[in-house]
């Protein structure tokens, strides 16, 4: 039971890295309709920024972890977001209203782009790190067995919470929300009354990769690693997790991010860790198949 | 009169921009580039031999890129103002039109009969007869994708993994059972086709994005299972041993049975490459003549007019989804051929010349080609997997450049470089039907 | 209805969600008739014939179709394709929907598929040529040229379809359609978008198709020219019921249906009619 109730923690911490990442692909897919395959890399560039900033930041002196971790989010949010602009104009914005594969093909290649450069800039070895944030509680001990929720699991859930509650409330109730879902249901008609869509559309991609980039820090202190392949199998999780929430839906996007996590880290304790990412990727098949609108997203009448 | 002219004010005003302007947008372009290099590329991290992570900068790296994005970007923007935007129409002279459909038809037979001459000219270069045979695997697997994406408009992003089926099925029938070349070959396509099959059931009622998806995760799931079940396919370690072909039952050796004795003539190991290259040359000409004449059957006109529209598919009385199923079946098909040639060409193949980017490359070939057309998949594959050769040496930019030309492909040209498509059936005269009319296909 | 009717709708009824579309629609199509089916734009006009051609699922109701030999066919219960394949019934689309990459020909032979797909033994045959197929290909071609001289495109056969005027786009839909040898043809709105006098050509077409091809014929149309000219019998539709029904005359004297179109109550058309004409 202790077991079920460690592997229980872990599946919600892993859960919610992928539910940021997940946001980026729901709110890009409701907006653009398309697929952003390069968002994983936007994740895994988040992580190298991390890294790199924690070690300068270090070599500096500093000391204070609060602060040095408050510094490298913000930096991280800050430059990776600046990724998530320059993908969308160079790489998407000219073909939208191009067809349909054109925009996908792009976003395959940008991905591809991104996953090659970190490669190129920053070697092709992983790049481990020591542990910044130790210490935890032991909630339960019995047999030989503890349950431990270590400090840095509840960073990252907190993390996670309060930037959802920042993100729905953006949505929600600012002009900058109100444009969005005005674009998500018709930019022509939005465009017409003043919204402006090319902005609104680059803010999407700018927040989307702002949350990735805190997803990829908290994968490094998680971890303890980065590496520039993360970004691909990361993404296809993150992409069937929106799916399974209901694209288009931020609250399904972290939902299915969460409830992603919790199968992995469940089948990787009760069945088999090779075939982990064979999990997820079949949740993905049969979630397409079966429900594609999602848990809470809304069905579509094909019309003909 | 001091009257003023409005108009010629506005038309000088909406003249091209001028210098101020470039150098603005240069300008922001770099500074843009100096803070998304800043850490990546300023900064450069290793892990030590004693496991810890150092690092040290390359600022020299780093105002080297800023200018060249700096620099860039200026001979951009001179070069849209001296072109024009992308998708402007251009008055093509009728004496150039002429002479460009006259080398249009010129250049399939031209191209034909310089292939198979090939060994012949190249006789004893190694080198251009391995890379002719890697051009011709990539033909062969262009032309199976084609069948799917480009007449079906079935966006397949996992269409690796049927050359994967094909090559293992070979691969592991022969070094196993020991059956030869010539009887795993139709065995490996049927495998693959069953494959595609399954493939096809559950993604029938999905279109585009997320029928690209879902076949990219088929295609991963094929090479996670590859890798982890150890025990049937070796996983990482791939198969070794995988026997060379032979010319209906003689194999090409040096030996007493072998080609060379029985014909007379001295052995070489060439004789073995130069009957590689005319093999994937076969089948690749096999792929392409089915192609063809399935486009002219009624299998062929319902994939395409699948592409063009879906309801009036169904409205018509076409079995849509059995048709999806033969398109993904028949293309698969292809790639387990295509596969199994792969796996007796090499002698040994490994779970890692399976991945998405080849599914990827071959998706670009498709594209680059103009989704439907024979020609521009052939000299698509010779550019793409030509260019790739030039790459040698510095192969860590290779994925980077690759993914530079899709995104600067699309940008230009999306529909690819063949920019028509071939009617199947005429009554009066065969003219050729503009692409921009031509659906991509949602699903 | 004591008339042979080839389509018995009865007590069809749509639902989507908690709206009524189609609400206990009855109605019969006679055989070699043309029916109209009329009424103000979202009466659920072209929700009948989503649920008649198989693209919708009716929330309940019946379907009735009886080929010329006696056999009937539930068409509710079938789906998609089959209605076409095997009830015979094809149609047109309110938008046009044709292959405009394909050709005007191949859109035609398109339409043969099933015959083709039969006479090429499932592809086989064809695949080595065999003379069987040949034969059927040319007598496809042949019907498909009979089919283009009829609507005057025969000339324009090898033009991409997506390239022809917006009139004879129309017609061509038409004809892929009747290259399917339907029993019955469901055509919607044929006439949006037309000229006068390529509405004439149309109800031309249409007239000839009834007379020589024993289809018989269900329309929805605004064009009140072509319903008058050409409708055997006509049924209008509002929110979903129907409010008349019978011959275009007497439709068009009956003052709900002019209530209906103007938007205003029965009692002020009658007023207006006895006021006016």
């Amino acid at each position: 039971m202790d077991y079920f109730a460690q592997q229980l923690i872990n599946g919600i911490v892993l859960g919610s890295i992928y539910g940021l990442i997940a946001i980026g692909y729901t709110m890009v897919y409701g907006i653009v309709g398309m697929i952003n395959f390069a968002h994983g890399d936007i994740f895994m560039i988040g992580g190298f920024i991390a890294l790199i900033s924690f070690l300068i930041l270090v070599s500096f002196g500093l000391t204070v972890v609060p602060v040095i971790l408050l510094i490298v989010l913000l930096v991280s949010m800050a430059i990776t977001a600046l990724y998530g602009w320059t993908v969308e104009r160079i790489a998407y914005r000219p073909l939208r209203h191009s067809f349909r594969l054109a925009p996908m093909l792009s976003a395959i290649g940008m991905s591809f782009v991104l996953t090659n450069y970190s490669q190129v800039a920053q070697g092709a070895r992983v790049k481990p790190v020591p542990p910044i944030i130790t210490g935890g509680y032991t909630l339960y001990e019995a047999d030989g067995f503890v349950v431990r929720l270590s400090n840095i699991q509840i960073i990252v859930v907190i993390t996670t919470v309060v930037l959802l509650a920042i993100f729905t409330w953006l949505v929600a109730r600012t002009r900058l929300g109100r444009d969005m879902r005005a674009c998500e249901q018709d930019q022509t008609m939005a465009a017409l009354l003043g919204v402006d869509v090319d902005r609104t559309i680059s803010m999407t991609f700018v927040i989307g990769a702002a949350l990735a980039a805190v997803a990829g820090m908290m994968y490094l202190l998680y971890y303890g690693l980065v590496d520039f392949f993360m970004g691909f199998v990361a993404g296809i999780k993150a992409f069937t997790a929106a799916v399974l929430g209901g694209i288009g839906s931020l609250p399904g996007a972290m939902l299915g991010g969460l409830l992603i996590g919790l199968i992995e880290t469940l089948w990787s304790a009760y069945f088999s860790v090779e075939y982990k990412d064979v999990a997820a990727f079949s949740i993905l098949i049969v979630v397409l198949i079966f429900l594609p609108t999602g848990l809470l997203g809304r069905p579509e009448v094909e019309k003909v | 009169m001091g009257v003023t002219t409005p108009a010629a004010h506005s038309s000088a005003a909406a003249q091209a921009p001028g210098a101020a302007f470039i150098f603005k947008k240069a300008l922001i372009s770099a500074l843009v580039a100096l803070v998304l290099f800043s850490l990546m590329i300023g900064v450069r991290t290793e892990a030590g031999s004693d496991g810890q992570l150092t690092y040290w900068t390359r600022f020299g790296d780093l105002a080297a890129m800023v200018a060249t994005v700096f620099g860039g970007s200026i001979v951009v923007e001179l070069l849209r103002q001296w072109w024009g935007p992308v998708g402007t129409v251009r008055i093509v002279p009728p004496s150039v039109q002429s002479g460009l459909a006259l080398a249009r038809r010129g250049i399939a037979p031209v191209l034909l009969t310089l292939t198979f001459l090939v060994p012949v000219i190249f006789y004893n270069e190694r080198y251009i007869l391995d890379l002719g045979i890697l051009v011709l695997t990539y033909v062969m697997l262009g032309w199976g994708l084609n069948v799917v994406v480009g007449l079906a408009g079935l966006l397949d992003l996992g269409y690796v993994a049927f050359y994967a089926v094909g090559a293992y099925s070979y691969a592991l029938l022969a070094t196993n059972f020991g059956l030869s070349f010539w009887i795993c070959l139709p065995l490996a396509g049927i495998l693959a086709a069953f494959c595609g099959v399954l493939l096809g059931f559950p993604v029938l009622r999905l279109r585009g994005d997320y029928l690209a998806i879902v076949t990219l995760a088929f295609g991963e799931i094929i090479r996670l299972v590859i890798i982890n079940w150890q025990s049937l396919t070796g996983g990482p370690n791939g198969v070794t041993g995988i026997p060379r072909p032979t010319l209906f039952g003689i194999p090409l050796t040096p030996a007493d049975d072998g080609l060379a004795a029985l014909l007379g003539i001295e052995f070489s190991p060439t004789h073995r490459i130069v009957f590689l290259f005319y093999l994937i040359l076969a089948l690749a000409l096999l792929t392409n003549w089915v192609t063809i004449r399935l486009r002219r059957l009624p299998i062929g006109r319902a994939w395409e007019a699948l592409r063009e529209d879906e309801v009036a598919c169904r409205a018509l009385g076409i079995n849509t989804t059995t048709t999806k199923l033969t398109a993904f079946a028949t293309g698969a098909m292809f790639g387990g051929l295509a596969g199994a040639f792969f796996a007796t060409r090499q002698g040994f193949i490994s779970p890692e010349s399976f991945t998405f980017h080849e599914s990827a490359l071959v998706l670009a070939i498709v594209v680059l080609g103009g989704m439907g057309s024979q020609l521009g998949v052939a000299l698509a594959a010779l550019v793409m997997i030509g260019g790739f050769e030039l790459f040698r040496g510095l192969e860590q930019f290779r994925m980077l450049v690759f993914g530079l030309a899709m995104v600067l492909l699309m940008i230009w040209r999306p529909r690819g470089l063949i920019g028509h498509r071939a009617p199947t059936v005429f009554l009066h005269h065969n003219q050729a039907i503009s692409s921009d009319l031509v659906k991509e296909g949602h699903g | 209805m004591s008339a042979d009717c080839i389509l018995n709708v009865d007590h069809l009824t749509m639902r989507f969600g908690g709206i009524v579309a189609v609400n206990d629609l009855s109605f019969g199509a006679e055989r070699n008739k043309i029916t109209a089916l009329i009424g103000p734009n979202g009466a659920g006009k072209t929700t009948v014939f989503n649920c008649i051609t198989g693209f919708y699922k009716p929330s309940g109701g019946s379907l009735k179709l009886t080929h010329d030999d006696g056999r009937k066919i539930q068409l509710e219960r079938l789906n998609d394709f089959r209605i076409s394949k095997q009830a015979k019934v094809a149609r047109t689309f309110q938008n046009i929907r044709l292959f405009p990459g394909m050709t005007a020909l191949e859109n035609l032979m398109v339409a043969q598929h099933n015959a083709l797909m039969l006479a090429s033994g499932l592809t086989f045959l064809g695949l080595i040529g065999a003379p069987s197929w040949r034969t059927a290909e040319k007598r496809a071609i042949d019907l498909s040229k009979l089919w283009l001289e009829r609507i005057g495109l025969l000339e324009r056969a090898d033009d991409a379809a997506g390239n022809l005027p917006y009139g004879d786009q129309r017609r061509l839909e038409i004809a892929r359609a009747m290259c399917t040898e339907p029993a019955l043809l469901c055509l919607d709105e044929p006439a949006a978008g037309l000229n006068a006098r390529e509405s004439a050509a149309l109800s031309e077409l249409l007239l000839s198709i009834r007379a020589e091809h024993g289809a018989s014929i269900l329309l929805i149309e605004h064009d009140m020219s072509v319903v008058m000219e050409i409708s055997d019998h006509v049924v209008v539709m509002d929110y979903g019921v129907k409010i008349s029904e019978g011959t275009p005359q007497q439709i068009r004297d009956d003052p709900k249906v002019i209530a209906a179109y103007l938007g205003a109550d029965e009692e002020e058309a009658i007023a207006v009619m006895e006021s006016g004409t």
